[in-house]
């Protein structure tokens, strides 16, 4: 919708209004994002630029908020949970949730949609009342697994804080596998099956192969809802299972130190790498299947 | 009649099409079946459970059974205090809960409806095991036979379980007390307290009731059944000294339980807290669910609570407030961005989107710390705002710890919800739609208001079905950036249950948000679909 040669000076004018504003949401949408990346860099514990900042001065900036980061045991702890917590919840989400989303895509599935309302539920309900449940379930639960097996304390407190991630990252998978399903033609399947292929051998070398982009990017969303989670893992994990969203809510409800921007913007340049993933396994399954011209 | 077609087995081919059919649906079953099972029992039934909370009251009715049974007989319109009989059977369970450290949590469970219970009941609890000691005493004096634990295990006990006891080695436990069914019988409130008693030394201390002197609240028990019944005869070599007792019974000095207990504590002589008692005696209740709409039970019917208590009406109302605004900001700001991203040349289009897309990958305590940064006194926006002027250094804005700072930073970061849903209705409407209007004379707004946006709506409404069901359950950006006066429902849940302990309430504010919230999904999944939930485009 470029603008027309024979256009008003009032539709001129809108036009570029309308652009401005447009980009002021935008810019809105990403800054408060981006300037935090600068900000990690202050040589001072303060929150915003100061003056040294501003003149450019190398005297300014310093890597002393990354150096706490990676050196400071409030902050690795953290960090080494959120990646033992999860890669696991990811491979239960995903295990289950791609076998599961390749049975809701039978032609004859009875009861489809109730059973796709429930899978789907622990992204409707509040995170605060699956908390809330999961609370008093899993305290429960541990108490009998270290009855039971006579398992630590510890253990048990990531086996829960696992499961219970694990429960949030499903239906992010059933979604993104269930669509990729959607343009799955399943008479390849019949043609394996026909040519001799047990339905072992059919899944591993015809269908996952084709699903796959839609596996892993419902797999990076289920790891990124766990490694982001704050609220289930606040109310089922222990201390010892504090990750690092966990810290950082910590740290932004009670003394605020200048080393969370310096996590945060090492989050982002996570964020940025899952997104490219993401986007590029998008593109790349809708041109396979022919759906999209780009 | 047309012939039966058959299969190439030679069953009919209806009834092979019908098994190929059903074994389809089992495979599909099997397949989905794991993941059914772990989210019944991981997911949904933990919150089944979590709701049972808000309506289970059982605590009362275990902890003090004998004060609730007696409690039946209370006329709560009379405005008296109970009868006697409801204090004594009160300090029999007081008696056992305190052995057992559980008059504290009834205290903490009923001072949720009525303050300074907890206290009451703590207070008390050093107290009560001297009520009886008097009898004790009395008892004592008249044979000195009533000090020694023996003479109660043997007018107490069923004369099997003595010989079994005799037997016991001492390793492992002892064996269960069994009841005497004489004791039962002739002697039943003696009989019913010192059971609880032997429990508790059994179980919880690890003693025999051969080793411990019962408590005093079984002599008062014991004084009791002998006034009842003056003439009983205790069969066995005990005989004469339970008629001793009987017959010297009615000369004891007595004790006056309502007297102690007032000397306690003046609060046992208040109607309020015994009508607290016996309103929430039942083992269901829906007193939570009447508090958590500002309601409270009392004997005489449900009423309002006081004015300085009613907060979560309030609560609910803000929570809806916000979340509306919070969804109107984002209509507001996602249209033109959804319109612009519909209406550009693709490779142009995929370039904003990834502005819009990053934000929506970036971790939520990223966004939320990036805006308790940018909003503090001394924060970068009121920097800005005092060094263009806009603003005296003396006169920041307080944009932090109130609503304005809970509804800027969440509709910044439930903006992308409501831009993809948008663009994606927007991406289906014709341009031409315009242009045509526009050629038959339409002005740019009538054109707009009257041709494109009907047809966006249902972007707009399946946007902010979405917007509002997120921000309705949100917890942690209004607990960093709201202070007292930006918050939602959601923290005062959490509150109760990680501070105050009030689960019940917690539960009953929970089930209400749930409902609220599968309304919303329900009326969501009418306009869009379930199915048609999109991530990241």
């Amino acid at each position: 919708m470029s603008l027309p040669i024979y256009a008003t000076t009032g539709q001129k004018i809108w036009y570029y209004t309308f652009r401005v504003i447009v980009g002021l949401i935008l810019f809105f949408l990403i800054a408060p994002i981006i300037i935090i990346i600068p900000l990690s860099f202050n040589a001072q514990d303060f929150f915003t630029f100061t003056p040294e900042m501003l003149a450019l001065d190398p005297e300014g900036y310093s890597l002393k908020h990354y150096r706490d980061f990676f050196s400071n045991q409030d902050w690795i702890r953290p960090l080494k949970n959120s990646l033992i917590i999860a890669p696991f919840a990811t491979i239960i989400s995903v295990s289950l949730g791609t076998l599961a989303a390749i049975g809701l895509s039978q032609s004859h599935v009875p009861f489809r949609r109730g059973i796709m309302a429930i899978l789907i539920s622990p992204m409707i309900v509040p995170l605060i009342i699956s908390a809330t449940g999961m609370f008093f379930f899993y305290s429960q639960m541990g108490l009998w697994m270290e009855n039971t097996f006579g398992i630590s304390k510890s253990l048990s407190g990531y086996i829960k804080v696992i499961l219970a991630h694990a429960a949030l990252g499903i239906p992010f998978v059933i979604i993104t596998v269930t669509a990729t399903l959607v343009g799955f033609d399943q008479s390849l399947t019949r043609a394996a099956a026909n040519m001799g292929a047990t339905p072992t051998v059919t899944f591993f070398r015809v269908q996952m192969p084709l699903i796959l982009p839609g596996v892993i990017s419902g797999g990076l969303f289920a790891f990124i809802t766990s490694f982001d989670e704050v609220v289930v893992v606040l109310f089922v994990g222990a201390a010892a299972q504090k990750t690092l969203p966990w810290q950082m809510f910590t740290g932004l409800r009670e003394q605020i130190s200048p080393t969370i921007l310096a996590v945060a913007t090492v989050l982002v340049g996570i964020s940025i790498l899952l997104l490219a993933t993401v986007e590029l396994l998008r593109r790349r399954s809708e041109r396979l299947r022919g759906m999209s011209p780009t | 009649m047309a012939e039966q077609v058959l299969a190439a087995d030679g069953t009919p081919l209806k009834a092979s099409l019908n098994r190929a059919l059903r074994r389809q649906k089992m495979r599909a079953l099997i397949l989905i079946l794991p993941l059914l099972l772990f989210i019944l029992a991981t997911f949904i039934y933990p919150i089944g459970q979590m709701l049972f909370r808000s309506v289970e009251n059982g605590i009362v009715g275990e902890t003090i059974p004998r004060t609730v049974v007696a409690l039946d007989d209370w006329d709560t319109q009379a405005n008296d205090l109970p009868p006697a009989p409801v204090f004594d059977a009160l300090a029999k369970d007081l008696a056992v809960a305190v052995e057992l450290k559980e008059h504290t949590r009834l205290g903490s469970r009923l001072n949720y409806e009525l303050s300074g219970i907890s206290s009451l009941f703590r207070k008390t609890g050093r107290r009560v095991d001297d009520i009886g000691e008097i009898y004790t005493d009395q008892l004592i004096a008249l044979d000195p036979a009533w000090e020694n634990p023996a003479t109660w295990v043997t007018l107490m006990a069923d004369p099997d379980w003595i010989t079994a006891q005799a037997a016991w080695d001492g390793e492992g436990d002892e064996p269960a007390f069994v009841m005497s069914a004489t004791a039962i019988d002739l002697l039943p409130q003696t009989a019913d307290i010192y059971a609880d008693f032997v429990r508790v030394i059994q179980s919880e201390d690890n003693d025999s009731p051969t080793e411990e002197e019962p408590w005093h609240i079984v002599s008062l028990a014991l004084y009791q059944d002998l006034i009842a019944s003056p003439s009983v005869d205790i069969p066995g070599p005990l005989g004469g000294l339970v008629s001793t007792a009987a017959a010297a019974a009615p000369s004891f000095e007595t004790e006056d339980v309502i007297a102690t207990f007032a000397d306690v504590d003046d609060d046992w002589t208040n109607p309020d807290v015994w009508e607290t008692i016996y309103t929430y005696s039942p083992a269901y209740t829906n007193g939570y669910f009447l508090n958590a709409i500002d309601l409270q039970k009392t004997t005489d019917g449900v009423e309002w609570q006081p004015e300085n208590e009613q907060v979560y009406l309030t609560l609910f109302l803000r929570t809806m407030i916000m979340s509306l605004t919070i969804t109107f900001s984002c209509i507001l700001l996602g249209y033109p961005v959804a319109w612009m991203l519909a209406n550009l040349p693709a490779r142009k289009a995929n370039l904003l989107m990834i502005l819009v897309l990053l934000p929506f990958w970036t971790s939520l305590l990223v966004r939320t710390s990036a805006w308790k940064v940018l909003l503090q006194n001394q924060g970068v926006i009121n920097d800005l705002l005092v060094w263009v002027g806009f603003i005296a250094d003396d006169n920041r804005l307080a944009l932090i710890n109130n609503a304005t700072g809970t509804v800027i930073a969440m509709t910044h970061i439930l903006l992308p919800f409501m831009i993809l849903p948008l663009y994606s209705v927007m991406q289906t409407i014709p341009i031409s739609y315009l242009r045509a209007a526009k050629s038959l004379g339409a002005t740019n707004w009538t054109a707009f208001w009257r041709v494109y946006f009907p047809q966006s709506v249902p972007g707009i409404g399946a946007g902010s079905i979405l917007v509002f069901i997120l921000s309705i359950g949100y917890y942690i950006t209004p607990e960093i950036v709201g202070g007292t006066k930006g918050v939602f429902i959601s923290n005062r849940i959490a509150y109760h249950i990680s501070s105050s302990l009030n689960w019940g309430l917690a539960a009953a504010l929970g089930a209400i948000l749930l409902a609220i919230v599968l309304a919303l999904y329900w009326a969501y999944d009418r306009i869009v679909g379930i199915d048609n939930v999109k991530l990241g485009g």
